[in-house]
């Protein structure tokens, strides 16, 4: 591991168990995630990439391997150190999920507070952080619609009075909100339309470069990784078949699985 | 007449034995729910069996009870409750808060400030803050234990954005000792305030949810707001039509059809502690021919 990493997975598994025997889901996999690094994690469906991202971001536990994290601490002095994710409290793991990270849904319902309203979601953060004041959350929820491109009349309207691609963008603000370090993605685009999708690509792209995020999306969508991602793990079966920079990997696959999956996609 | 069927105060001992021995619990982390065994109780949940199980289980043959229901001593749930302790105890019962050592209420804290030789029972009908935000139990748990409680300010960010204010008017959220949210019960928002560094132990209990939670003697509680949205509390341009309080919670009567409210004192005993000193209202009934108005002239005042 190179110094400055601020997620590395080492040999990484997790195993369910089926009819009393452990399936591996996701198997011996590493890669370092660098500061303001795009990572895809591309393959069809089954073949684990979900798993892995909850490995990563801590919502399962790994039955083999470790995921480390360079967490800041308050009161700790900076240093390049990264803490496994298998030794931090719950506290501080949930302290972690709110304030460094974001981790944006398939379905934006999974993530929002649908309850409430959009102003109320994208302040939320905040509040659980200990902001107090009515006016300095309200002008936040004002300025973050703006940025994802919400129309700012709609902040006290419910969730689900909002549009598929408008519910995306306010939970992605709901993530951004406390400007992470590190964002997980699970298909983000999945289930919008081809035209909506491409305005939240153009969305995304340009936060992850004016916020210099780091994130792991999740895609069975190698156009959405062409645009994102500045590198690619290909993975089939719960293993990485193939990893490289997102380029390289999409123009020249070398394994036969990689080169199947770039020569299936439809070109109109 | 005391009834000698039952063991004194109903319960058998180990009931109550236990009981206290979870309001030990419940005092030593103040505004921590602990959960406890509830009793079946002659009564139908919702009539105060959670906060019957406590007096019975702290009663002493000395000790004098007074039973509140919305601040009066003759309605129904107060005459009932006060009835059943007087039949399966024998003890004093008084509808005067200065002569009480133990009183039992349902939504109202009595407007005479308590001593610290009294204990206040509260009847809890929902003692999760977080249930409306957080169904799952799991999770709420989580939070109390964590001390994560920005969901709450979720929701009065909620009523500020939808009606301008914070809407709550009763069992407003508070923070006990700077810990654990808490719900003080379906009392008005107007009586929070006398929660804080009260002298009195308070405990409040809930039959069907099967928890108990308390507030010892003079520990903080602070309602939750924002900085540019304060706690306040309501203040009616009346006073009391019997008394002329003027700082006592009113309740407000219908006395025709032609608009005519009556707003009187919603604490019945202080009512007739001050009328008794001599302190008369106006005995009129107020005409408000305009509700709306009227809530806007006493925004105003």
């Amino acid at each position: 591991m190179k110094p400055g990493a601020l997620l590395s997975a080492r040999h990484v598994g997790k195993a369910f168990v089926s009819n009393g025997a452990p399936r591996w889901a996701c198997r011996d996999i590493s890669f370092d995630l660098y500061p303001g690094e795009v990572l895809a994690v591309v393959g069809e469906s089954g073949s684990g990439k979900t798993t892995l991202l909850r490995l990563l971001a801590a919502r399962l536990v790994c039955d083999e391997g470790s995921v480390g994290y360079h967490a800041r601490w308050p009161g700790h002095a900076p240093s390049d150190k990264l803490t496994d994710l298998a030794v931090m409290s719950e506290a501080q793991l949930r302290q972690l999920a709110r304030t460094d990270w974001g981790f944006v849904e398939q379905h934006a319902r999974d993530g929002l507070r649908m309850n409430v309203s959009g102003g109320a979601n994208v302040g939320e953060r905040l509040m659980a952080l200990g902001e107090r004041h009515y006016g300095q959350l309200r002008s936040q929820a004002l300025d973050w619609m703006a940025r994802v491109e919400l129309d700012v009349e709609r902040v006290d309207d419910l969730p689900g009075t909002y549009s598929g691609g408008m519910q995306q963008r306010l939970q992605i603000a709901r993530n951004l909100v406390t400007r992470p370090r590190l964002v997980f993605m699970d298909e983000p685009t999945t289930g919008l339309d081809v035209s909506v999708q491409a305005r939240l690509l153009d969305l995304l792209r340009q936060l992850v470069d004016e916020l210099q995020l780091a994130a792991v999306v999740v895609t069975h969508d190698l156009a959405v990784a062409r645009l994102l991602a500045h590198r690619m793990l290909v993975m089939k079966d719960g293993q990485v078949v193939e990893q490289g920079l997102t380029d390289r990997v999409l123009d020249d696959p070398q394994h036969p699985y990689t080169q199947l999956l770039v020569s299936s996609v439809l070109t109109p | 007449m005391t009834e000698t069927h039952y063991n004194f105060a109903f319960l058998d001992e180990r009931t109550k034995k236990r009981i206290r021995r979870a309001l030990l619990k419940a005092v030593a982390v103040p505004g921590y729910q602990v959960p406890f065994g509830s009793r079946e109780m002659p009564f139908a949940y919702g009539w105060g069996t959670g906060g019957v199980q406590i007096t019975a289980s702290i009663i002493g043959r000395s000790d004098v009870l007074k039973v509140i229901d919305q601040g009066a001593d003759d309605t129904t749930n107060a005459v009932n409750i006060r009835r059943f302790f007087a039949r399966t105890t024998g003890v004093a019962t008084t509808q005067k808060t200065r002569d009480a050592t133990l009183i039992q209420t349902r939504h109202r804290i009595p407007e005479e400030p308590l001593t610290a030789a009294q204990i206040l029972v509260y009847q809890v009908p929902m003692p999760e803050p977080l249930s409306k935000l957080e169904p799952r139990r799991r999770e709420s748990i989580k939070m109390h234990a964590l001390s994560e409680y920005g969901l709450m300010h979720v929701r009065l960010y909620e009523d500020i954005a939808q009606l301008g204010a914070i809407a709550r008017a009763y069992d407003y959220p508070v923070v006990v000792n700077e810990r654990y949210l808490m719900s003080p019960s379906p009392i008005p928002k107007f009586d929070n305030p006398k929660m804080h560094m009260n002298p009195a132990l308070q405990l409040f209990g809930a039959g069907r949810e099967k928890r108990l939670y308390a507030v010892p003697p003079y520990t903080r509680v602070r309602s939750l707001d924002f900085e540019d949205h304060p706690f306040e509390i309501e203040r009616w341009p009346h006073a009391c039509a019997l008394c002329g309080a003027a700082d006592s919670y009113l309740d407000e009567m219908i006395v025709d059809d032609q608009g005519g409210r009556l707003f009187v004192c919603s604490d019945s005993d202080y009512c007739e502690q001050r009328r008794e000193a001599g302190h008369v209202g106006t005995q009129e009934a107020v005409t408000l021919t305009n509700v709306l108005a009227a809530q806007d002239a006493g925004d105003g005042a």
